[in-house]
């Protein structure tokens, strides 16, 4: 068992760190007077800067050359129900921890001007649902992955009923009630796990057990039921855009970056190589659910007439391009999906942020409101340039690389698929571009006069942003190389734990004469 | 060869033009843009010559430079291949560029977004070499999709008009669906080789002749599969039939963006991408002749509309798609040597004409040539290379389109195939209907009276950027040279300044002399061209005599002549004879003007069905009665629940910690039972 794992061998405890340093940042947020309301964010910032900062050996020292989980904290901590705190990441999580400290700076920093009342409580939150996300992440005990991932919902619903836009309430329970509903069925999962494998939470050592065909079918399906509504999968991702749109900006960042990640990262972690039966078996639903969310999640767009929400709709169609990769279960399509989750969290992110940033001057979300931008924030329109156009997959930015490996896995996996798919890169260009014209170009809208472009701050969280759109885009080996050691290990689990005869490597186009 | 230094520079000198300007250009280089973007594009241009000496030389250069991604087996590297197809384009792309980026210093001067226009159009030059230059179909469609971007910018150039933001989302969008099935067919690449380098893909080519594979669960020929889905980019590309509808439109861009990448170079990469595969097209019957009906059929349906319209620019527009047409005929029957040798020549006759036109509308400011006439007297030097490019572009003997064009039509009669019969016939007509609406156009613009001064100072009097000239659509800021016209009022139409003429003199040179390198055997010539190409491409097999080769040529030069006197019959003798003509067939004059309804048609059936089911569907009804109804149970309960917890409001945070309690509870008394 021990064999399997690599001990953290950081002269710090590198995962535990980065989950409770924000933890002790919201503490002493906590202690700080009320009026002080300048140390608080300052506090939240060096917070989340110091997290980021000793995040970053993850990414230097991390051996690409093993799928062993890396970084590991095993101790004791409940022994008699054989609960163990333990951490630990591989190729598939390591990214998103890291996506994770980026984006809490990002967000305290987007927060700086627009929050005033109850400073605290939001930067606390802030901080909070970073380090739970954060746990989400590292966690290979069930017990403690179950608490993290309940335990992220509070402050995210807080964060959305008390600071976000006049239909709050309404969004924030009705974001609370879906993803607890669908949580509850995971737990129901996670338990009967823990009886079957032998009265343990070890997720490794679940991974290592085969479980019989219908058990995993149903197993699949409770597990499924907490996954899809996070990702949002197509028909319960109703709850994303009312969530979206009245999140105040952090939060939908928070929400597009990683949040919603969970739900693709379970599927990765949990359904796949605990349930490789079944998940082969319901590829044909996962690929249809998933195409229908591309096409159906792109069209529904052409209709928006509010920013936000037309960016949460993209949000699920691009992560209906994320499971198609993940059930084309070959490696072009899982690591274009892990690549894409990444790229969905870095575009959406910003293009979140971005509308925060003109929020802020203009109060109005509703696209008839603008018109003409270009002309009066013209550094500001060249950034979300950048970011629409990683957002329709151009060559040379990142959202390129990880729709071509999805879409050509697609294809692979099922030729249908990957056509119909493809039809979502056309109406994705048609809507973001027609989105993007509204806003930016033809008449300057009378109401847009005299608003001054960025500033320093604002542009400060756009440019790491914009860095990374074309890092992965021009040389995305340094983030690819991740990923291929642990998604082989996955693929040998599906193969050998998966239905025999069904060589998930094989060539598609297959010669019929 | 190893790849040297200066081949690498190539693509990548513009880039750090681009880079220049983007940054500094608003602060820094402002109304100097044109320095980093001039002299970088000219680098490139020296730097091609280096290379073009290499390839004459006998080299071939494939290397790569780094691996791009790497995922399973797929593996695709950044890396040039250079071979004299590469050689030709370079020399094409690098003197075009270069020549119209010094035009642009005189015809965009004083525009406020001069930074903007020089780094735009050095990405753009950056993107189309590497679309020539990549050894792989990945790196190919980077560059595809880079120079579809910078066309989308640079035709929405004036954003503040609304056409001309329309037109630059419709040239992408309408690319798109070309580039969906060009995708597919990388796709289909890649499984079918195992690879997307282009050197390891033709080697393997033989192996898929005459196989059959479940495509969509239609068995289908793999080769007719691969060549008709890469040709489908083709089509959007460079803007043949039925994805021709944004080229037109695409005229709202500035003159000198036109020139260079909706005549000369990003529109012809389709044809380069067909030429670049022709190993798996000469696989399939079925591709070809696709490939040749379409450009054919295109040919001679954009000669037609462009016989009515009236605006100069989208004019030559429509002659555009029709040459273009010409050239995928000729790939079509195998003469991919013709094909890119019109290519070649037509870059520099249809840059030379857009530039004039442009000089012409710098001048007069409409593109209008029913408000234009006479201004042969003006601007001497724009009517003498106008006439010279109109005549290259009509085929006449002597001049560089006649060389290309006539291979072109005898490489079809000599293919001998019903097809090669076929466009034979409609490239005659062609062949026809070019001269005769080029000197429309020109006797139209340059000769009879002035019919627009007039118009002209009404224009000028009151409101100057009503006024369709594109330089001044944009209304904003737009100062400096163009206005002072303005101030002066009245006709005050001059010959442009000598950073415009002398780019056109020098396009003027090669739309005579360009040709001579390819004059076939039967002329006394060499066919030098072709048998330069002939490595990548190689050579289709004529069956004809030489009396038959006298015979199509005389019989094309004849009727082009004819079309030439035509136009001079019906516009400069009897010029009421037009409007008879327009009147007497009314439906047929009203169908060519309206460009054959397409656009009315894709609007129609495409554009209002899809936004009808997104806003009255998918809005109205899916989501919001059907998803919320069965997913929510009722939403009304949730609204009431949410009404309840509102009066609690400031209980809400304990609230959720007596759920997570709750919660923690029940696992706790679930593990504690079941121990």
């Amino acid at each position: 068992m021990e064999q399997q794992v690599i001990m953290n061998q950081l002269s710090y405890p590198i995962l535990s760190t980065v989950i409770f340093l924000p933890v002790l940042g919201a503490l002493l947020i906590l202690l700080n007077r009320r009026s002080w309301e300048s140390l608080t964010r300052w506090l939240a910032l060096g917070t989340s800067i110091a997290t980021f900062f000793l995040s970053i050996p993850l990414f230097t020292m991390f051996d690409k050359s093993t799928h062993k989980m890396q970084f590991v904290e095993k101790f004791k901590w409940i022994p008699d129900w054989n609960i163990y705190y333990f951490l630990g990441v591989d190729g598939i999580s390591v990214l998103f921890v890291l996506l994770s400290t980026l984006t809490a700076i990002l967000c305290v920093l987007i927060s700086w001007e627009s929050i005033k009342t109850k400073t605290k409580e939001f930067y606390i939150s802030i901080l909070l649902t970073t380090s739970f996300m954060i746990g989400v992440f590292c966690s290979l005990d069930f017990f403690l992955f179950y608490i993290f991932w309940e335990a992220m919902l509070i402050p995210m619903f807080l964060i959305i009923g008390v600071w976000g836009g006049p239909n709050r309430v309404y969004a924030a329970i009705k974001f609370f009630l879906y993803t607890l509903v669908g949580s509850l069925l995971m737990l129901v999962g996670i338990i009967v796990l823990y009886l079957y494998g032998g009265k343990t939470f070890n997720i490794l050592e679940l991974m290592t057990k085969t479980y019989p065909y219908t058990m995993q079918v149903w197993l699949f399906w409770a597990f499924f039921s907490a996954f899809a509504v996070k990702v949002p999968m197509w028909p319960v991702h109703t709850w994303l855009p009312d969530a979206h749109t009245e999140a105040p900006t952090a939060g939908s960042v928070i929400l597009a970056a990683v949040l919603i990640k969970m739900g693709a990262y379970g599927f990765l972690r949990f359904s796949l190589p605990l349930f490789p039966e079944a998940s082969v078996a319901m590829t044909p639903i996962m690929l249809t659910l998933s195409v229908i969310a591309i096409i159906y999640g792109a069209v529904i767009c052409l209709a928006q007439t509010d920013l936000k929400r037309l960016i949460a709709y993209s949000s699920v169609s691009h992560m209906g391009f994320v499971t198609l990769g993940i059930f084309a279960l070959n490696t072009q399509g899982l690591e274009g999906g892990i690549l894409q989750m990444l790229n969905h969290g870095i575009v959406t992110g910003a293009l979140f942020l971005s509308v925060g940033i003109v929020y802020d001057r203009t109060h109005t979300r509703k696209i008839a409101d603008y018109g003409g931008l270009a002309t009066e924030m013209p550094i500001y329109a060249s950034f979300f340039m950048v970011f629409t156009l990683a957002s329709i997959g151009l060559p040379a930015t990142n959202g390129f690389i990880g729709e071509f490996l999805i879409l050509l896995g697609g294809f692979k996996a099922n030729q249908w698929a990957g056509v119909l798919a493809c039809t979502g890169i056309i109406i994705g260009a048609a809507y973001m571009l027609w989105l993007y014209q509204r806003i930016f170009f033809m008449e300057v809208n009378p109401k847009l006069h005299g608003l001054v472009d960025m500033d320093v701050r604002e542009t400060i969280i756009l440019i790491p942003l914009i860095f990374l759109v074309f890092w992965i885009g021009v040389y995305p080996d340094s983030f690819l190389s991740f990923m291929h050691p642990s998604v082989q290990h996955l693929i040998e689990r599906l193969n050998t734990g998966g239905v025999q005869e069904m060589n998930i490597a094989k060539t598609v186009m297959e010669v019929v004469k | 060869m190893e790849l040297q230094f200066y081949h690498i520079l190539i693509p990548f000198l513009p880039l750090a033009g681009f880079i220049i300007n983007i940054l500094l250009g608003k602060e820094v280089t402002r109304f100097n843009a044109h320095w980093p973007a001039v002299l970088s594009v000219a680098g490139s241009w020296v730097c091609s010559l280096f290379t073009l000496r290499d390839v004459m030389a006998g080299k071939i250069i494939d290397a790569d430079l780094y691996t791009w991604i790497v995922s399973g087996t797929f593996k695709v590297s950044v890396g040039f291949l250079i071979d004299p197809l590469t050689a030709v384009m370079l020399i094409v792309v690098t003197t075009c560029a270069t020549l119209i980026h010094i035009y642009a210093v005189g015809y965009m001067r004083g525009d406020s977004g001069y930074y903007r226009f020089f780094a735009y159009l050095n990405l753009f030059t950056f993107c189309m070499l590497m679309l020539i230059m990549g050894n792989n179909f990945l790196l190919m469609y980077f560059g595809w999709e880079g120079v579809g971007l910078c066309s989308y910018f640079l035709i929405g150039y004036y954003f503040n008009k609304k056409s001309a933001a329309d037109a630059g989302k419709k040239a992408f969008i309408v690319n798109r669906f070309g580039d969906f099935g060009f995708g597919i067919g990388v796709f289909i690449v890649f499984l079918t080789f195992g690879t997307l380098h282009y050197a390891d893909v033709f080697s393997n080519v033989s192996s898929i002749a005459g196989k059959t594979v479940s495509f969509l669960g239609w068995n289908v020929d793999l080769p007719t599969l691969i060549a008709l889905l890469l040709f489908c980019g083709a089509v959007g590309k460079s803007a043949q039939l039925p994805l021709h509808v944004w080229l037109p439109d695409a005229m709202e861009g500035p003159t000198p963006v036109s020139a260079l990448i909706h005549a000369a170079t990003m529109v012809t990469a389709g044809v380069f991408m067909v030429a670049r595969c022709s190993p798996i097209f000469n696989l399939s019957e079925v591709a070809m002749n696709t490939v040749a009906i379409v450009g054919a059929a295109t040919s001679l349906f954009a000669a037609t509309i462009a016989v009515t319209q009236n605006d100069i620019k989208r004019i030559i527009a429509y002659s555009t798609c029709s040459h273009l047409g010409l050239m995928f005929l000729a790939c079509g029957v195998g003469a991919y040597a013709a094909g890119i040798f019109h290519l070649y020549t037509h870059a520099f006759f249809k840059a030379l004409l857009f530039l004039a036109a442009g000089s012409v509308i710098h001048a007069v400011h409409t593109n209008n040539i029913q408000e234009m006439g006479g201004l042969k007297k003006y601007m001497p030097i724009t009517y003498a290379v106008f006439i010279i490019a109109a005549l290259s572009a009509a085929g006449v003997p002597g001049f560089s389109g006649f060389f290309s064009k006539d291979e072109i039509i005898w490489s079809a009669y000599a293919a001998h195939t019903p097809v090669g019969k076929l466009v034979w016939l409609m490239g005659t007509a062609v062949a026809f209907l070019t001269p005769f609406y080029t000197f429309r156009l020109i006797f139209l613009t340059f000769h009879g009276e002035n019919r627009g001064v007039h118009k002209a100072e009404e224009a000028h009097g009151h409101n100057p950027h009503g006024s369709s000239h594109s330089a001044h659509g944009g209304g904003h800021n737009s100062h400096g040279h163009d206005s002072s016209h303005g101030s002066h009022g009245g006709r005050h139409i001059h010959e442009s300044p000598k950073i415009m003429t002398i780019p056109l003199m020098i396009l003027a040179v090669g739309a005579v002399a360009a040709g001579w390198v390819g004059i076939p055997p039967i002329l006394g010539g060499g066919a030098h061209f072709a048998e330069f190409l002939k490595p990548v491409v190689g050579h289709p097999e004529f069956h004809g005599t030489h009396a038959e080769e006298w015979a199509v040529m005389g019989l094309s030069t004849t009727i082009a002549l004819c079309g030439i006197a035509l136009a001079a019959f019906m516009y400069l003798r009897k010029s009421d004879l037009p409007e008879k003509i327009s009147k007497q067939f009314s439906l047929i004059y009203k169908v060519l003007y309206h460009k054959y309804y397409i656009d009315e048609l894709y609007n129609y059936t495409i554009v209002k069905p899809t936004y009808w089911i997104a806003d009255k569907v998918l809005v109205a009804i899916t989501d919001a009665k059907i998803i919320e109804g069965i997913v929510n149970g009722v939403p009304g309960a949730i609204g009431r629940f949410s009404q309840k917890l509102r009066k609690v409001q400031t209980g809400l945070a304990q609230h959720y910690g007596i759920f997570m309690a709750a919660g923690a509870f029940f696992i706790i008394a679930l593990a504690l039972l079941l121990r």
